[in-house]
């Protein structure tokens, strides 16, 4: 593999960083070179946030450049649109069903998902938050569900091992097993049941 | 966190292009560190803060960036090793003592780190490049692409201030301060015992002509010397070192900082090799090896974010040494924004002639969604607003300062009818309601904003008797940066990442700030180390309330009261910051 390059969207509170800590600790594990990008800041809540997380062999700009992402991952519905411009046809899409407002203009999930469809036929639709909630009760873990998604579905080209040593070394210990436990579910979930769409 | 004090050499660890800089001064052996919050340099002084106890290095939050650098002049002066923080703004504000420090130069060996935010990603006030203070102060200055070079180049900074004994800057960008990458670690050098000592030297350290201007020519034959150093340093490279490719090719590319890392991805992508020379020093230049670059060539392109800078520099040295070379830069790349690879690589085809076909992503006008940012739930900002806006007459002038309150700008309150730079808030209302006849004046000013810079403004309004109605934000800590203290608050330090509040100063704290009805009288007399209300006073004004920033009908009261008055109102709306909140003991 010559290069990965990953982009995570979602809105501020949502654990961005958190996931870009684990992937890019686990891409060190297996011996790639990485470039990372985040944005600090905005203390607020809700606000689009985008995190670029790049590995492979050498690694140059911290920014995924046009068309050149292999996988979004959106944690917000409507954020998956600002993956776009990171896309090309071969992009593949995981989207948390999960909406917020953006008190600007708000679209719906059909007009998402066909723009969203208009470059890219190979997304996955998943209530991430829901999921977690109702198994775990908690839905702050959507994001490493995801992740555990993308693995399963081979989206995301690192081993288990690795995640799952980068979350034991990232996450602190009183959320470590719930977080572990999300990341489990997501796998299980994959071999039970075909989902996505 | 703990990794960055790890002590093993030729480890490699993920670290964040901040972290990076934090490591480079520890293993520097820096002894003094000094700063004022803000993004994208905020993580340095945060970092500092979590660990500079138990490493035996000073650290201190400044009330502002101006005081930050004088704190580190001193240090500096006494012979300790020093690092200042700050982000552009802030080097605005610290600029009047910036130059004579120059001019006097350093005892310690001093850096001063300085983060640009090209697309304003978290500044609000303009689109600065802090380049310009290389020409204006005459000091010199390192641009880091990435992590690793953040580390290296903060001590090669301190390396260069010790051996010409003058103040150097690391400057950064958001995409270089906040990129992360696996950075090798060398040895941590442990600080000494910290103890300076100021020995006399008057001739050194007083600036007053008309030894000020020997002082300047000292400073400018330093500067001659240190590009020497420039020329040599292996921080201004050629990709290929045998100058094999610029024998070859008519064409090359000069880029410095984050641009550097585009070029690369750009040549990368376009399947292209090609010259290029990366300048890791923006000042002092290595004019001759620039020259020696561009000498044969017959087009060139100068690959940087915002002004043209680097551009007009080669601009003037091929004047001399190739006066026909083609130089491109701005004509190819934008002024405005921050630089994106696709940019780079459209630019590079273009300044080659190498077919690139535009993914077909463009052609699709594809709608972008903007999630707006909002007060937190429990933000004790709501009510404030709500209250104001509620008994202010319609054509209300309402002044913004820069903090979480900005978002009083958002078509959901509407409560900003001008936003400038720090503490301006109360400056301008000052000048517009000594100007507007009929119309109201009020402005908000968070508590971390007042002691930077709202205090000689309050002042100014009493002094020269002008009328406006200002807020006082006080939630108890500069949230808008990630939560650090400010001298209101009762805790000289604490920590972003873990809030350890000092016993003793639990209780002034927490109670007055929590409640959510409590009785605001209550609010004034809690002990505090420096209470706005005493100061506000002590500065002469007269209508002064503090009220509960959770209490609506407190703040329609006082509003309404002083609305009419003649002279400056100040109303003091106290309530916690809700995240700050959860995160303090129960
Ligand atoms: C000169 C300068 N320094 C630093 C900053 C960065 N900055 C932006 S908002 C802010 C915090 C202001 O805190 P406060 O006034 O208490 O408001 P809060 O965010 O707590 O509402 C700072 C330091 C800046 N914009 N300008
Ligand atoms: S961080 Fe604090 S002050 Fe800022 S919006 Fe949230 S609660 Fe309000």
């Amino acid at each position: 593999m010559a290069e990965f390059n990953l982009i995570i969207n979602g809105v501020g509170g949502q654990g961005l960083i958190t996931l870009l800590r684990i992937i890019s600790l686990a891409s060190q594990k297996e011996g790639y070179d990485i470039k990372t990008s985040e944005l600090h800041g905005l203390s607020q809540r809700g606000g689009s946030v985008e995190v670029h997380i790049r590995f492979g062999k050498k690694i140059y700009s911290p920014l995924v450049p046009q068309g050149k992402a292999n996988l979004v991952i959106s944690l917000e519905l409507q954020e998956s649109l600002n993956g776009l411009h990171y896309s090309s046809p071969k992009t593949h899409f995981l989207i948390n069903q999960y909406k917020t407002p953006t008190f600007t203009k708000d679209l719906s999930e059909k007009e998402i998902l066909g723009i969203v469809k208009k470059i890219s036929k190979n997304l996955f639709l998943i209530p991430a938050s829901e999921i977690c909630q109702k198994e775990l009760g908690s839905e702050v873990v959507a994001g490493i569900y995801l992740l555990g998604l993308a693995f399963s579905k081979k989206l995301l080209p690192l081993k288990s091992d690795s995640i799952i040593s980068a979350i034991k070394k990232i996450i602190p210990e009183k959320y470590r097993e719930l977080n572990l436990k999300a990341f489990e579910l997501a796998r299980q979930s994959f071999s039970s049941k075909n989902l996505g769409g | 966190m703990e990794e960055i004090l790890l002590n093993k050499p030729g480890k490699k660890i993920i670290l964040l292009g901040n972290e990076a800089i934090v490591r480079g001064g520890l293993e520097e052996g820096v002894n003094f560190v000094s700063t004022y919050p803000g993004t994208p340099a905020s993580e340095i002084g945060n970092i500092f803060n979590q660990i500079a106890k138990k490493i035996g290095v000073y650290f201190e939050f400044s009330t502002n960036e101006k005081v930050a650098l004088e704190a580190g002049i001193g240090a500096s002066f006494a012979g300790l090793k020093t690092l200042v923080a700050m982000k552009n703004f802030g080097l605005n504000v610290a600029l009047d003592s910036l130059l004579p420090f120059c001019y006097t130069g350093t005892k310690g060996p001093a850096v001063i780190v300085v983060a640009d935010d090209p697309s304003c990603h978290s500044s609000a006030q303009s689109e600065e490049n802090s380049r310009f203070i290389a020409e204006t102060a005459h000091i010199p200055v390192l641009e880091p692409s990435d992590p690793q070079e953040c580390k290296d180049f903060v001590r090669l900074g301190f390396q260069i201030s010790e051996k010409y004994k003058i103040p150097v800057i690391v400057r950064t960008t958001t995409r270089v301060a906040h990129q992360k990458m696996p950075v090798k670690f060398d040895k941590i050098t442990r600080p000494g015992n910290g103890v300076g000592k100021f020995v006399k030297e008057p001739k050194r350290f007083v600036t007053l002509p008309p030894r000020v201007l020997e002082q300047k020519k000292e400073l400018l034959e330093k500067i001659e010397k240190i590009r020497e150093f420039s020329e040599k340093s292996k921080i201004n490279f050629q990709s290929d070192k045998k100058n094999a490719l610029a024998q070859k090719f008519p064409m090359g590319i000069i880029t410095s900082g984050i641009s550097y890392l585009y070029v690369m991805e750009a040549l990368k992508e376009l399947n292209l090799s090609l010259p290029v020379l990366k300048l890791g020093f923006f000042y002092p230049l290595p004019e001759e090896k620039i020259k020696d670059f561009i000498k044969n060539f017959k087009k060139v392109l100068i690959v940087e974010e915002l002004e043209p800078y680097l551009e007009r520099e080669v601009e003037r040295l091929a004047k001399d040494i190739n006066p026909k070379l083609q130089i491109f830069g701005k004509t190819l790349l934008p002024e405005t924004g921050e630089l994106k690879p696709e940019q780079v690589i459209l630019a590079l085809a273009k300044f080659t002639g190498k077919k690139y076909k535009k993914l077909p992503i463009t052609s699709y006008q594809l709608p972008k969604i903007k999630h707006l940012p909002r007060f937190c739930p429990g933000c004790p900002y709501w009510s404030v607003f709500a209250a104001v806006k509620k008994v202010a007459p319609k054509d209300t002038v309402f002044g913004g300062d820069i903090g979480c309150y900005m978002l009083a700008g958002t078509p959901a309150i509407a409560a900003q009818d001008y936003l400038s730079a720090m503490g301006s808030s109360v400056g301008i209302a000052h000048g517009i309601a000594r100007t507007v006849k009929k119309q109201k004046t009020i402005t908000f000013i968070g508590d971390s904003t007042f002691f930077h810079a709202g205090i000689p403004a309050l002042i100014n309004t009493v002094f020269n008797k002008s009328n406006p109605l200002i807020i006082i934000l006080d939630n108890g800590t500069t949230a808008m940066t990630g939560h650090q203290p400010h001298p209101g608050t009762s805790v000289r330090t604490d920590s972003e990442y873990k809030f350890e509040w000092d016993q003793r100063d639990k209780s002034l704290l927490s109670p007055p700030l929590r409640s959510e009805e409590g009785d605001p009288s209550s609010l004034e007399t809690k002990e505090r180390p420096l209470q706005i209300e005493k100061i506000v006073a002590g500065c002469g004004v007269k209508n002064l309330k503090v009220v509960n920033s959770f209490d609506l009908k407190a703040i329609e009261k006082a509003v309404e009261e002083f609305l009419p008055k003649k002279e400056t109102s100040v109303i003091i709306a106290r309530g916690i910051c809700a995240l700050l909140r959860k995160h303090l003991p129960k």
